[in-house]
């Protein structure tokens, strides 16, 4: 069976529900950004793979996954910033610690 | 020039003629002339290395006026070879509490976009390993990649100074990487593509130096401190942090380190002698002289720029103290960032003038 | 490229993929999860290659290979220390969020089997020309508010990660 759309669509899937799971079920904060990451690919893999195959003729797939890659840049700067400031707060990064309603 | 073809296109040509009657298949044949460029690259790395140790030792005796390595051989030529030997004949010694899997890896990784990179450097004209569409940025975003094996070996070897080393690594080299790609923008500019033939192609009449003065300064500079080398070894300095994520390593270990770091100090300095210096073009000089130095093969002119710009990093080297930490970041964030962003602007403008100028 | 060389191109990049993304999510100690996320990109990047993607693949080496990955791992070392074993526990109700992944892996996957796409065969000719023309055309505005929201998030990440003066 030759490889298509399909097998890229379905390893887009696989990536994606990987990185679900990670953010479902993990406790450390920057674990939950990797994930969030994992999902980010995913979701290119699926936008690059759909415009190789649904509409070759324009780049319009390969563009958003520009913006996306530009928005996870943005994502994982403030978010690892946050995390930072968490820890140097709390001595902690367990997404479960962090409970208080109030600075 | 194809008509004329010099000593290595012939010779690659003739590679093509033994290997295409053994395998028969086209394709086959393509991948195979792949394989036997990968086998000249890394050829070159090694020997290249090998030359550099040496040269190194002798710019630097000849800067301080001492002899440097004499006594193997003439010069001391063969100095390199008794070094191989004892590196390899060390102990290949592991502490035990290094994070196995990390620690092991990172010499090999080291090595592995070093190798990368070579695939798009333009040793001459039709004499580029892989002439990709996107030549340059394949460079830029390969050797963005050199961070992660420092960041490993820092990490792995379990020790403070290490640690420290590679976290060093990673803040130098992520805030350098930025002035040298957007010094290279202007040239790309100027061309109109990324291709590395196109980018030596451009440059027959006038060498982009001229037109990039400031591009070309910025990037001399941080590409000394993409390479780790001084006045920017912040990274190994010696007298703060033993010799940071290399603390750990010896012997044919610590050789992979080496050797990554002497491949890719060629492959900065070709990348400057192909964007900004000409690449294979040969002088432009008017008349007679002119002919014959179209005479040289281009490979041997892109090969003389090359090892041009390696002495001048070596000069450096043995020239400037070592910058401090803060110092190094406030110069990379402060001051080559705004002059590249500003030499970007200037170059925008300046082809918008030109446009205008002869109504195009 | 002939389909065989194509299809086994294919898996191996899948199987590297996949596998360092199961062990950036299985994996006990957060360092190792943080250097397999970078392979983990790596075979995405490969991925792109072989969809024709190339200047994305490039991105991809650059933007999550060597600053995303590399800014994660970093971020791992300036918080964790001692106990390397156990630094990226499961939390007490990770049975339920396999659960939930996984149906949703059922459901996706099932989706797309089922969905006829309008596939074209034409292999596209790439050109960063034709990116670029978009980008600054068609999208220009997305272009500059991309550029703006990243300015805002290297202002934002140094005052978080520095602290502001009270003004």
């Amino acid at each position: 069976m030759t490889v298509g759309l399909t097998h890229f669509l379905i390893l887009g899937t696989i990536l994606f529900s990987l990185g679900l799971y990670t953010v479902f079920a993990k406790r450390s904060a920057i674990a939950i950004l990797m994930g969030i990451e994992l999902m980010l690919n995913a979701v290119n893999v699926n936008l690059i793979a759909f415009n190789r195959y649904v509409a070759p003729e324009s780049h319009i797939g390969q563009i958003f996954s520009v913006f996306v890659i530009v928005v996870a840049a943005a994502e994982v700067a403030v978010g690892l910033a946050l995390v930072i400031s968490i820890y140097r707060d709390r001595i902690s990064t367990n997404v479960d610690d962090l409970d208080w309603l109030k600075w | 020039m194809n008509s004329n073809p010099d000593l290595l296109t012939s010779l690659a040509g003739s590679i093509r003629s033994v290997l295409s009657p053994l395998i028969g298949n086209p394709d086959g044949v393509d991948m195979a002339m792949y394989g036997v460029g990968l086998l000249a690259v890394i050829t070159l790395i090694f020997t290249n290395a090998v030359i550099l140790v040496w040269g190194e030792r002798k710019v630097a005796g000849f800067m301080q006026s001492r002899y440097g390595p004499n006594r193997l051989g003439p010069w001391g030529l063969f100095q390199s070879i008794a070094d191989v030997l004892k590196l390899m004949s060390k102990e290949d010694y592991r502490p035990k509490l290094v994070d196995k899997w990390v620690w092991a890896l990172a010499p090999i990784i080291m090595f592995a976009p070093a190798v990368a990179a070579y695939a798009v450097l333009p040793f001459g004209k039709d004499l580029v390993p892989v002439d990709l569409n996107i030549g340059i940025f394949y460079f830029i975003a390969v050797s963005s990649i050199t961070t992660i094996p420092l960041l490993m070996a820092g990490w792995g070897s379990n020790n403070k100074y290490s640690l420290i080393g590679g976290m060093r690594a990673v803040a130098q080299m992520v805030s350098y990487e930025i002035p040298l790609v957007f010094s290279m923008l202007g040239a790309i500019m100027l061309v109109g593509s990324l291709k590395m033939s196109s980018i030596v192609e451009a440059q027959s009449h006038i060498w982009f130096v001229f037109l990039q003065p400031v591009a070309f300064l910025v990037y001399v500079i941080a590409a000394t401190a993409e390479t780790n080398r001084a006045p920017f070894d912040l990274v190994e300095g010696e007298s703060e942090i033993v010799a940071g994520p290399l603390t750990e390593y010896s012997g044919m270990r610590w050789a992979m380190f080496f050797l990554g770091e002497y491949a890719n100090l060629l492959a900065v300095s070709a990348i400057a002698s192909a964007v900004f210096l000409g690449g294979w073009q040969p002088l432009p000089l008017p008349g007679a002289l002119g002919d014959m130095m179209h005479a040289i093969p281009g490979w041997i002119w892109f090969a003389l720029k090359t090892y041009i710009m390696i002495f001048v990093f070596m000069w450096f080297r043995w020239t400037f103290p070592r910058f401090r930490v803060d110092q190094l970041m406030g110069f990379g964030w402060k001051v080559l960032l705004p002059l590249s962003l500003a030499n970007i602007l200037v170059t925008g403008v300046g082809i918008f003038l030109y446009r205008v100028a002869i109504g195009g | 490229m002939n389909d065989m060389v194509f299809a086994t191109a294919f898996y191996i990049l899948a199987g590297i993929t996949i596998l360092s993304a199961v062990g950036v999510v299985f994996l006990k100690n957060i360092v190792h999860s943080a250097f397999l996320l970078a392979l983990a990109f790596f075979g995405v990047a490969g991925i792109y290659v072989l969809l024709n993607a190339e200047f994305l693949a490039a991105v991809q080496l650059l933007v999550y290979g060597g600053a995303i990955a590399v800014l994660i791992a970093f971020g791992v070392m300036l918080i964790q220390r001692r106990d390397m074993s156990s630094s990226n526990p499961d939390a007490a109700w990770s049975p339920l969020g396999l659960g939930m992944a996984v149906m949703a892996m059922v459901v996706f996957i099932a989706a797309i089997v089922l969905t006829q796409f309008p596939v074209t065969n034409v292999a596209p000719e790439f050109s960063v020309e034709g990116l670029a023309r978009l980008l600054l055309t068609d999208y220009v505005v997305a272009f500059e508010a991309a550029a703006v929201l990243l300015l805002a998030a290297m202002v934002g990440a140094i005052i978080l990660a520095k602290g502001a003066k009270e003004a």
